[in-house]
């Protein structure tokens, strides 16, 4: 869990929360992304406080659906709020989420001044997810989605997406 | 502080993004290569995204039926408040990274202050948006460089662009009484204090880039005033042709 969150709620809530992925990483959940902030139940109610990755992250209207499905199949009402502030940054990204994330084969945010070497065209930062040599390549600083870039290796040739430092 | 004017200063701030996010979007399958394409509507998005931020609190402040569609859909051109550069057509890809330059490096100068706005969803929208613009400011700045510091070709179409979009750039730091009005309140940016830094930042950019700051006055335009360039209505025919043909459409 990350400073900041609050989670007041039963082992099924948990659960049930576990089981709602990102469309668009399926092996991420949403409590690996960090994206839930609040969770709360109150008389009968849960009330769970969402906050977006990037602004139009078309994802989150789909992780705010999948949530609250997940929650009403366990007999709960939902209330859902987006909220802003704190703004998300990438290391509200779980430990075990960056694991998945690798094994998935985008590599996982470095620092802000490593990434900020590395979309700058730096060289030997980001290592291949495929073969672990750092001997890569920016493509290009956007990838398949806004929060990731674009980078190949040099070694084995796979190209593979990076999720971009966000702070 | 009226409560009208909050809501118009929204507008004001969201436009700006909007009209751009929807130029961006018609590259959409057309940009010059497959990583602008992609970066060019990944930048539409994440400003459509900052733009439902803005419309959603705007909504909010309007009450009865409205909402960030309305205000997006249902609005005629005289209603817009955006900047006439942001409704400058593509053109090529040099008079696209031009106006993006443009617009990011005042967009990131403007955010920077927003962020200790007195009005507390304006300061959180802002800084969920300044992380987003600064990248940005670095993939146009980037291509700024790349492209005047690149072929002869290259370097003279980057220029042609500059000459004919700079003119329009003024107009971001001509202030208007709705502008004083949010400065004075504390809730919005003090662009006199944005000029000068934008100036620097231009002038370092362009000395990187082999470009020259074109010696020409500014145009008096007054899209901050709801006066556009006849540009504007053929973005509002596509953008709000589906609630126009079809009021109240879902999918």
């Amino acid at each position: 869990m990350v400073k900041g969150q609050i989670y007041i709620a039963s082992k099924e809530i948990q659960d049930a929360l576990e089981s709602v992925c990102d469309p668009e990483i399926p092996v991420l959940t949403v409590m690996d992304l960090g994206v839930v902030r609040r969770v709360e139940e109150i008389d009968g109610v849960v009330e769970v406080d969402l906050t977006p990755t990037y602004s139009g992250c078309p994802a989150m209207d789909t992780m705010a659906t999948d949530i609250s499905s997940a929650l009403m199949k366990k007999g709960y009402k939902v209330k859902m709020s987006l909220v802003l502030s704190p703004a998300w940054t990438t290391d509200w990204i779980s430990k075990e989420g960056r694991e998945k994330l690798e094994k998935y084969g985008i590599a996982s945010p470095l620092t802000e001044e490593l990434d900020l070497q590395a979309l700058m065209g730096g060289d030997r930062i980001v290592a291949c997810t495929n073969c672990h040599s750092i001997n890569t390549k920016l493509i290009s600083q956007f990838g398949s989605t806004a929060c990731k870039a674009l980078f190949q290796c040099k070694d084995c040739l796979e190209p593979f997406d990076y999720f971009k430092c966000l702070k | 502080m009226k409560k009208e004017s909050l809501y118009k200063y929204l507008l004001l701030l969201g436009d700006n993004s909007m009209i751009l996010a929807h130029r961006l979007s018609e590259l959409c399958g057309h940009g010059p290569a497959l990583e602008t394409d992609i970066a060019l509507t990944n930048i539409s998005l994440d400003l459509f995204g900052q733009v439902r931020s803005y419309f959603q609190y705007a909504a909010e402040l309007k009450g009865g039926d409205a909402t960030e569609d309305s205000i997006a859909f249902l609005r005629y051109g005289r209603e817009h408040y955006n900047c006439i550069l942001l409704e400058q057509p593509n053109v090529d890809f040099g008079h696209v990274i031009a106006r993006q330059f443009f617009f990011d490096l005042f967009q990131k100068l403007q955010l920077e202050q927003l962020v200790s706005s007195n009005d507390k969803k304006i300061a959180a929208i802002a800084v969920k948006s300044l992380k987003e613009t600064k990248y940005h400011l670095r993939f146009s700045s980037e291509w700024i460089k790349r492209l005047g510091d690149g072929t002869e070709e290259s370097h003279e179409r980057m220029q042609s662009a500059i000459d004919n979009l700079y003119p329009f750039v003024g107009e971001f730091f001509k202030e208007t009484d709705l502008e004083k009005e949010m400065k004075e309140e504390g809730i919005g940016a003090d662009l006199f204090l944005i000029k000068s830094a934008f100036d620097k930042e231009v002038m370092k950019t362009f000395a990187e880039a082999n470009l020259k700051i074109p010696e020409i006055a500014s145009r008096m335009t007054q899209g901050k005033y709801g006066i556009h360039t006849e540009q504007l209505d053929y973005i509002l025919n596509e953008l709000q042709y589906m609630q126009r043909a079809y009021p109240n459409m879902e999918w």
